[in-house]
């Protein structure tokens, strides 16, 4: 009997909280205006929950109780509601410090941007930077070295200028020296530290850190350089779609006429034109934080247009803190940055191992001439006339 | 490959260059999302 009554007690016990689980009132009216499990459920997967119960308890000075009398406060807010206005920043905050970013105490958006960092953003870069690596070496076992066709003539003509040549040197030695940087500091705290030790990291850190901001300037003197080199030979024209169209040879067989640029090359051209313009000036934003603020006027926009409506997205967050204003120039810079790194590395491999002959062009200046018949058949068309007429009149 | 080592050199000039000016004009990263030094603690 008296186990009976042990079990039915037991069974009563664990009952309770099972009606009482049931019963609960998720609503917010139930939590007294605090957050509902359902907001708290939301909160953990990312999405967007109206905080405003939070974010507008903030206490009310009108409605405290006049310091001289009995039960006087020293103002209408408690220290919940201070800091709840410090997290918002609607704090009426005075400092002495005249920093841009001085009078935001607390930035929740730190916490989505800190794993996003760590995360998501580590993964891209391995899969955008490894899957290039693997198609390309795809690529090489399936195609192989793409050959001079015909037979070489053991002539050269001039293909780039010693101004071309240091132009593009310059522009190329210092990307793969910011790119090498620039994922030192990108995979540094995850990858780097528990590798090789917070000691080791502080001295690799400190000196990327010092040639990232450094050679940057290297990289946009560079950037001007080629573009005003080579921006009248990269306007697309017909011939490109005719290129394109046969895949730059691949379709086909035969090679299809290009000018002193192909539609491929016009693309890696205009790629790190507006690419390496914009990893530039956001480079240049991080570089001077606060000076100049690149998102929160544009997410301003798109949501006067409408864009992320487009797309099923919420709109975008404006007005931004300071620090958002950074974390999302960082972002940027880490992502347009990956993107390009991963189209120099296809443009590294067509110009060297990719292809017989194509190095010449920025190592000598010089091309064999078939192989200029070849990949610029109308452009070595011109030089040649050009020669030949020259060396007629002289 | 002369090109190519007049870049490096450029590169080099380039960079310590930039750093000696910036260093020369004054503006600090740390300076924009740090405080000063001479805090005031109390009113």
């Amino acid at each position: 009997m008296l186990r009976l009554m042990t079990l039915i007690a037991l069974l009563w016990t664990l009952a309770v909280p099972v009606t009482a689980q049931e019963a609960t009132d998720t609503s917010r009216a139930a939590t007294g205006g605090a957050q509902t499990l359902e907001d708290i459920l939301r909160r953990q997967e990312g999405q967007v929950i109206d905080d405003s119960f939070r974010s507008d308890l903030t206490g009310n000075p009108d409605l405290a109780a006049p310091t001289t009398e009995q039960l006087g406060t020293l103002g209408g807010a408690s220290d919940p509601d201070l800091w709840r206005a410090f997290r918002y920043s609607t704090a009426d905050i005075t400092t002495q410090d005249r920093g841009p970013a001085t009078k935001t105490l607390i930035q929740d958006g730190g916490m989505w941007w800190l794993l996003f960092r760590e995360g998501p953003l580590l993964k891209m870069a391995a899969y955008l930077l490894g899957g290039t690596v693997l198609a390309l070496a795809l690529f090489y076992l399936i195609r192989g070295r793409i050959k001079i066709d015909g037979e070489k003539t053991g002539r050269t003509i001039t293909r780039f200028k010693a101004f071309e040549r240091f132009g593009h040197w310059l522009l190329a030695t210092s990307f793969l020296i910011l790119g090498l940087t620039g994922l030192i500091s990108l995979i540094g705290r995850k990858v780097l530290i528990p590798a090789f030790g917070h000691d080791a990291f502080s001295f690799l850190a400190i000196g990327s850190k010092w040639v990232h901001n450094n050679v940057s300037w290297a990289f946009i003197v560079a950037l001007f350089i080629i573009f005003f080199v080579w921006v009248v030979h990269n306007i697309p024209d017909r011939t490109d779609l005719h290129w394109l169209s046969k895949a730059g040879g691949l379709l086909g067989g035969s090679h299809p006429p290009a000018k002193k640029f192909n539609a491929g090359q016009k693309m890696i051209f205009w790629a790190v034109i507006i690419l390496g313009g914009s990893i530039s000036v956001s480079g240049i934003s991080l570089l001077f934080p606060f000076e100049f603020n690149m998102f929160g006027h544009t997410f301003s926009t798109l949501n006067s247009w409408g864009v992320p409506g487009w797309f099923g997205m919420t709109e975008l967050p404006y007005p931004l803190q300071p620090q958002e204003e950074m974390q999302y120039a960082q972002l940027w810079h880490a992502i347009v940055s990956l993107v390009l790194t991963a189209i120099i590395f296809a443009h590294i491999y067509l110009g060297s191992v990719g292809m017989e002959g194509a190095f010449d062009a920025m190592g000598k200046g010089e091309v064999e001439e078939q192989w200029a018949r070849e990949h610029h058949s109308i452009w070595a068309a011109e030089v040649l006339e050009a020669k030949s007429s020259k060396s007629e009149t002289s | 490959m002369k090109a190519f080592l007049f870049s490096l050199v450029a590169l080099i000039v380039i960079s310590v260059g930039a750093n000696q000016l910036l260093v020369e004009i004054g503006p600090s990263s740390a300076d924009a999302s740090t405080s000063a030094q001479n805090v005031r603690l109390s009113d």
